[in-house]
């Protein structure tokens, strides 16, 4: 019975590995591409540029991070990272697109570019309210090579810097006045609008919300949050603090750091979870020990004195 | 899941021109096929991840994709409920493989002088083939309630039930304490279910099915799926995981075939930690201990033994380290150690009775041979990856085990001695959320001491594989 020699065979590795390189190089799907894309004709490949992160100590390379964004994000946010991955038509709200680089969580005020860490942070938290995962299980160094890479995909990051951080105070004890001061100004500035009046995300203006892409936009849901609830940008007061100061960019959710002081934006803190009905927290503590009822809120800041009144007794 | 069948030991050789133009014929075929690639899709269409995003390369997990088994198939962003999906989604997945592939043993036991007496023989055969067919069907049942099923067929359509399971996921809102029932695979670390080699003998680690020459305990398989209880838990982020099994010893099959009350554990723990620009390393070590029956009721003869009417319980054990190292974005080694003993009872070939005959049974009276000992191995393996990018996987293996103490202690020191090594490749030619598809090339060696049918000398052991692997 004639048989192959078993050493035949071992010219068969060589090969499997020739074979496999010939796959890898000329079957390789074309790499991404850039984002000065013309409107009429084909898309150019991207150039990864040599973009950086800087992240505490850590720094990281645009060109370390192409693989893993391949791997993890193209999917949605698309290879030319302009949120047409094959899956972004599936979903809802849709990825964010890299390309004009806007960015819902930011530690920076409205309109600036977040920080390498925001962005990382985004990352690691991932988004609650979408599909975006979260990415917990990377190294801070590969966060560091991804936020480096999502910057090759728009000119913002070559021609602009990064937003200084807001300034966060402490916070404030909770206090029923403080809840009932958030309340009034949750009236005030019309957050029930779009949140609705107990938070349910159902108010008159739900319905007719859309991002900067003209996509349909749900207001969140306060009322459906728990002890673990998520926010998009966090899940601590500090985060909802800042959501409230920075605003969402791209979305209805403005910043209303020129409107209000940031005592005012903890007292509204202090408001929203109480929205949380089902969530175990010192607001829901608070309005508890007063029976679940909101006072209305009084004013007990002194009246300014007019300027043009002299003190009594004052003068000969 | 899929160990290739041995029935090419009874086709006819060809020649090795025949081989290498075949094997050309196939690598032609596929630079012609259409361009495509991707795990169980069922997942990735329900959240739309590409498959890499779990999977190092299909259907291997990565560390994300691990932690999204260990969360009971859930992403844990409030859309894990089924409610959040299309009513028409159905979390099914086919998995099937047609493949050429060329076997070649060098000792198989033939008749010789007319049948008037056996002699050992060589046989090389080589043919286009199939794998069996998987349909994988898991996910959420509701939030942190969760299901694996998952029945499985030989490549002639013979089907069981390989895994089927329900869990309870982050009991108590920690996700430290999930709970699975049912039939499911063992928390091995480097999982055997999701190898990513095909052939008969580089198709499996022989660490997780060795058995001594001559032994009968088949029920510490730590690559067969197990019926049992499992608890297992795991921080936030799956940088520390622990699981406690209590497994049924019968080797995971169904209708207590084997001892009325024996029972095995199965225990395992890892550690993983950041190492920078190295990666995300992994320490973990395991350990499967038990006891199963030696002694069986008959009816109809000595042999005849009766099914769940074992007893005489003897004692088993595995246990080991295991390794999963980063050394940046391309190269891996997965690496797993084991010490095992097995009973000398097993060593002497009581424990498994075969198609109901009880060969060896340990009924009152029984005598162990004089000088008899407890069986004990030492074994590794290293599984090296080199990730040329997602898409593109180059992998190796190197795998001995080596006998430390032979239960007869005439037997030469070194039977049953396995070294085994595996290289292959799988290209995706291309990557979605919507199906799997992979170029597969491979080859194993296969050497084992002193267990050859006829003399008694070494068998070794070739196979080459391509293939197209596919799962939608």
């Amino acid at each position: 019975m004639k048989s192959l020699k078993p050493m035949r065979f071992f010219s068969a590795i060589p090969f499997t590995v020739i074979l496999g390189l010939v796959f890898s190089t000329g079957f390789a799907v074309p790499a991404v591409a850039q984002q000065d894309v013309p409107d009429i004709g084909p898309r150019l490949p991207v150039v990864v540029k040599p973009m950086e992160s800087h992240i505490g100590n850590i720094s990281g390379h645009a060109a370390e991070g192409k693989s893993d964004y391949r791997r993890y994000c193209a999917g949605c946010h698309g290879d030319y990272g302009d949120a047409n991955g094959e899956n972004a038509v599936w979903l809802d709200p849709k990825p964010r697109d890299f390309t004009i680089a806007t960015f819902k969580c930011r530690s920076t005020l409205t309109g600036t570019l977040p920080t390498d860490e925001d962005l990382s942070n985004t990352i690691a938290r991932g988004l609650t309210n979408s599909n975006m995962p979260i990415w917990n299980t990377f190294t801070k160094q590969q966060r560091a090579n991804l936020v480096a890479y999502i910057k090759i995909f728009s000119p913002r990051w070559q021609t602009e810097k990064a937003g200084t951080p807001i300034t966060i105070p402490p916070e404030p004890a909770v206090t029923i006045e403080s809840i009932s001061h958030g309340k009034a100004l949750f009236t005030k500035l019309e957050c029930w609008k779009c949140h609705g009046p107990h938070g349910e995300g159902d108010g008159p203006s739900a319905a007719t919300l859309t991002d900067s892409k003209d996509n349909p936009i749900r207001p969140y849901n306060f009322a459906l949050g728990k002890n673990d609830s998520r926010f998009k940008c966090g899940s601590t007061n500090r985060d909802i603090y800042t959501i409230f100061m920075t605003g969402l960019d791209g979305t209805p959710m403005p910043s209303f750091a020129d409107v209000i002081q940031p005592n005012d934006a903890w007292d509204l803190v202090h408001f929203l979870r109480t929205l949380q009905v089902n969530r175990k927290g010192k607001e829901n503590e608070v309005l508890s020990a007063a029976h679940g009822a909101i006072p209305p809120y009084v004013d007990k800041t002194p009246a300014p004195a007019p300027a043009d009144t002299k003190p009594p007794g004052g003068g000969q | 899941m899929r160990m290739w069948a041995q029935s090419h030991l009874c086709q006819k050789p060809q020649q090795g021109s025949s081989v290498l133009a075949a094997a050309f014929a196939l690598f032609f075929l596929m630079l012609g096929a259409s361009q495509s690639a991707s795990a169980i899709p069922a997942f990735a269409r329900k959240y739309g991840l590409r498959c890499s995003a779990c999977h190092e390369s299909w259907p291997m997990l990565n560390y994300f994709g691990q932690k999204f088994k260990d969360n009971g198939y859930q992403l844990m962003n409030d859309r894990d409920a089924p409610i959040w999906q299309n009513p028409g989604y159905w979390p099914v997945t086919f998995r099937m493989t047609p493949i050429w592939h060329r076997v070649s043993t060098n000792k198989v036991e033939v008749d010789a002088n007319g049948g008037t007496s056996n002699a050992e023989a060589k046989i090389t055969s080589s043919g286009f083939d199939l794998s069996g067919l998987d349909f994988h069907t898991g996910g959420t049942l509701e939030k942190d309630f969760s299901f694996y099923l998952l029945p499985s067929s030989d490549p002639t359509g013979a089907f069981h039930f390989e895994t089927v399971m329900a869990r309870l996921d982050n009991v108590g809102g920690s996700p430290w304490v999930n709970v699975k029932l049912g039939k499911f695979e063992l928390d091995n670390l480097l999982s055997e279910k999701r190898i990513l080699t095909l052939t008969g003998n580089g198709g499996i680690y022989q660490l997780y099915h060795f058995i001594p020459a001559g032994d009968g305990n088949i029920f510490g398989q730590m690559g067969d799926n197990q019926l049992g209880l499992e608890v297992l838990g795991h921080s936030a982020n799956d940088r520390t995981r622990y699981s406690v099994a209590l497994l049924s010893s019968n080797d995971g099959s169904v209708e207590l075939p084997y001892g009325a009350e024996s029972y095995s554990t199965f225990i395992t723990g890892s550690q993983a930690f950041d190492a920078g620009k190295l990666g995300v390393q992994r320490l973990g070590f395991y350990v499967m201990a038990g006891e199963a029956p030696t002694s069986w009721l008959t009816n109809g003869g000595p042999n005849a033994a009766i099914a769940g009417s074992g007893g005489s319980n003897k004692g088993y054990s595995r246990e080991g380290f295991v390794g999963q190292f980063y050394f940046g974005q391309h190269f891996d080694v997965d690496v797993v150690t084991q010490h095992g003993q097995d009973s000398v009872w097993f060593g002497q070939g009581y424990g498994d009775f075969i198609d109901g005959v009880a060969t060896n049974n340990n009924t009152p009276g029984t005598a162990l041979p004089a000088g008899a000992r407890a069986p004990t191995w030492n074994g590794v393996l290293f599984e090296p990856h080199f990730v040329v990018s997602p898409q593109m996987i180059l992998l190796g293996r190197y795998e001995t085990i080596r006998m430390s103490q032979q239960s007869t202690p005439s037997n030469p020191s070194n039977l049953g001695n396995i070294t085994t090594y595996t290289v292959g490749y799988r290209y995706n030619p291309f990557m979605t959320s919507r199906a799997g598809f992979a170029y597969h090339g491979e080859y194993n060696w296969f050497h084992q001491d002193g267990t050859s049918p006829i003399s008694a000398t070494n068998i070794t052991s070739s196979e080459l594989l391509f293939g197209i692997d596919f799962d939608f």
